[in-house]
């Protein structure tokens, strides 16, 4: 099957300017790919570069050397070199992603953090918030608390309207970072439900999780990225 | 919990929009010297339908000169501005003549100064700050205009009972929002802003840009903002170019700039800022 992802030595290196110009070689060489309906979990100690990794594949970091290609309408689109507009076009069409905490945006409804990606996809109002409410009482987000924006929530609803932000929109590739991270067990069985929806849908994901459950539960493969490790090298 | 990674948070890009693939603007190698000063140089870059473009830059950098050549306000020396006009030709700025470059200015255009006095006749009333770019289009229907300029006060959260008033007797976010309504009434496919959130305090502010950043992406609006705000930056934009001594050092997608900056000084802009 053709992947969805397929990232061939890709590297990152940080360079300090401000501490004088020291160099912090995070990963090289990191090569896996990703299949449709798939789910690979990144593994590795704390600072070993996962969500760097995570980060290079939405566009977020820049890639220092090697490609990390990416199936976006039909093409493969290498994000390594790609132009700022096609990183947005990717990111409207094809790669969705989770981060670890909510960037909330001031004065907007919790309901219409959660529709945006709808709306940016063409979906009506109405329907985008029919979605995004259903999603958020899937994950237990009482209704009074629709209309206000998260700012204010605690960690865990805050984390949670990240989550249905990420999974509201039918976007072929899903980057999670510690999806489950402050959550409940009530609500991580949620999330590893809505997992698996995707993989019967045909995503493919890319997720990094410590909850030993958790990753039992979703993974189908390992990726261990100690073993990409920059600095040893 | 306000954290600094990912997470994309400026408009959907030329969301309702159908991007074409032929730029909206190309500006190519832009120079403006004042005597030995070189206040820009050596600025190439396309922008597209619906984008969102920020620059930022210290105080002197040469923003604001860029904007009033990108807008057709100043000759640069050097280099030239094309604009894909409504019609779906592309025009070189310089070609034009004074009249044509006003028609643009004044109706598929908005400039939003820093200084609303700037922007806004503050002597005449807020309905007729309005209504006149209206007139300028060929509207002259007097009903239709006073509903449009109420339609518009309401669109930008101020009340139509302040219709009559004159913007002097508004409060420094009210006349901002207030210039952003004038700007935006005749549809301008593209927005020019010089620190629009400028001299207005925090809370302010957040109500100002979540009340941009919501239109931008209704109108699917293009626009180039000059900030030395990081935050409205990410708010906003879809792209960034980090100017210093009149040149663009850095440039690219907002979040990548921001979260992951290259040249010593966009690390030292970007460190220098509380997280957004
Ligand atoms: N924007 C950045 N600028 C400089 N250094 C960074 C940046 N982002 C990450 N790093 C460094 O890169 C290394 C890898 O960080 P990363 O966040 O990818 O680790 P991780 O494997 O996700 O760790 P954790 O499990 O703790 O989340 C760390 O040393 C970190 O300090
Ligand atoms: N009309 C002028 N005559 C002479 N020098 C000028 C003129 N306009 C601008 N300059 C100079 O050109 C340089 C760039 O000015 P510009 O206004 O573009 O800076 P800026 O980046 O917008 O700064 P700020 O953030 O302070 O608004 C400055 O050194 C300024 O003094
Ligand atoms: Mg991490
Ligand atoms: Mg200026």
């Amino acid at each position: 099957m053709i992947p969805m992802i397929d990232i061939r030595n890709a590297e990152k290196t940080f360079v300090m300017h401000l501490q004088d110009g020291i160099r912090l070689p995070v990963v090289r060489n990191v090569s896996f790919h990703v299949a449709p309906g798939e789910c690979v979990v990144l593994s590795g100690p704390s600072g070993a570069g996962k969500s760097s990794i995570l980060k290079m594949i939405f566009g977020n970091y820049r890639c220092d050397g090697g490609t990390i290609g990416v199936r976006h309408n039909g093409d493969v689109v290498d994000i390594a070199t790609a132009e700022p507009r096609e990183i947005l076009g990717v990111r409207r069409d094809t790669i969705g992603y989770v981060s670890q905490f909510l960037r909330a945006v001031p004065r907007v409804a919790a309901i219409d953090v959660v529709a945006e990606p709808l709306l940016a996809a063409g979906v009506t109002r109405e329907e985008a918030r029919a979605r995004a409410g259903a999603l958020l009482k899937r994950l237990n987000i009482p209704e009074r608390l629709w209309k206000l924006p998260p700012s204010t929530f605690s960690g865990g609803e805050q984390q949670r309207v990240n989550i249905a932000r990420g999974f509201i929109s039918d976007l072929p590739i899903l980057l999670l970072d510690e999806p489950t991270a402050s959550l409940d067990a009530a609500n991580r069985a949620v999330v590893v439900e809505l997992v698996a929806e995707k993989k019967r849908a045909g995503v493919a994901m890319v997720a990094i999780v410590h909850d030993d459950e958790v990753r039992h539960l979703i993974a189908d493969r390992l990726v261990d990225v100690a073993s990409f490790a920059a600095a040893a090298a | 919990m306000l954290d600094v990674t990912a997470n994309s948070t400026a408009p959907g890009a030329g969301a309702g929009a159908a991007a074409s693939d032929e730029p909206l603007l190309v500006a190519a190698n832009l120079g403006k010297s004042y005597g030995r000063l070189a206040a820009c140089r050596d600025v190439s870059f396309e922008l597209y339908s619906g984008e969102v473009l920020a620059i930022v830059g210290e105080s002197g950098s040469g923003k604001s000169t860029l904007l009033q050549i990108l807008s057709g306000q100043l000759t640069p020396n050097t280099g030239s501005v094309s604009y894909r006009m409504r019609d779906g030709v592309t025009r070189d700025l310089a070609t034009m003549d004074e009249a044509e470059r006003r028609f643009l200015f004044r109706t598929d255009w908005g400039f939003v100064h820093q200084d609303p006095a700037m922007g806004l006749r503050m002597a005449v009333s807020a309905g007729a700050n309005v209504g006149e770019r209206l007139m300028a289009v060929g509207h002259n229907h007097y009903g239709k205009i006073r509903d449009t300029a109420t339609s518009w006060l309401e669109r930008v959260e101020i009340s139509p009972e302040r219709i009559d008033d004159a913007p002097r007797t508004y409060s420094g976010g009210m006349r901002q929002r207030l210039q952003i309504a004038r700007n935006l009434v005749t549809e301008p496919r593209l927005v020019f802003m010089d620190e629009p959130t400028g001299g207005l305090d925090v809370s302010v502010q957040a109500r100002l840009l979540d009340m941009m950043r919501t239109l931008v992406s209704e109108l699917g609006l293009s626009a180039i903002v000059v900030t030395h705000d990081l935050a409205v930056a990410r708010l906003l934009s879809h792209r960034v170019m980090v100017m210093q001594g009149g040149r663009v050092i850095e440039t690219g997608l907002t979040d990548q700039v921001l979260d992951d900056p290259r040249e010593p000084y966009t690390q030292l802009l970007v460190s220098s800022i509380l997280p957004a």
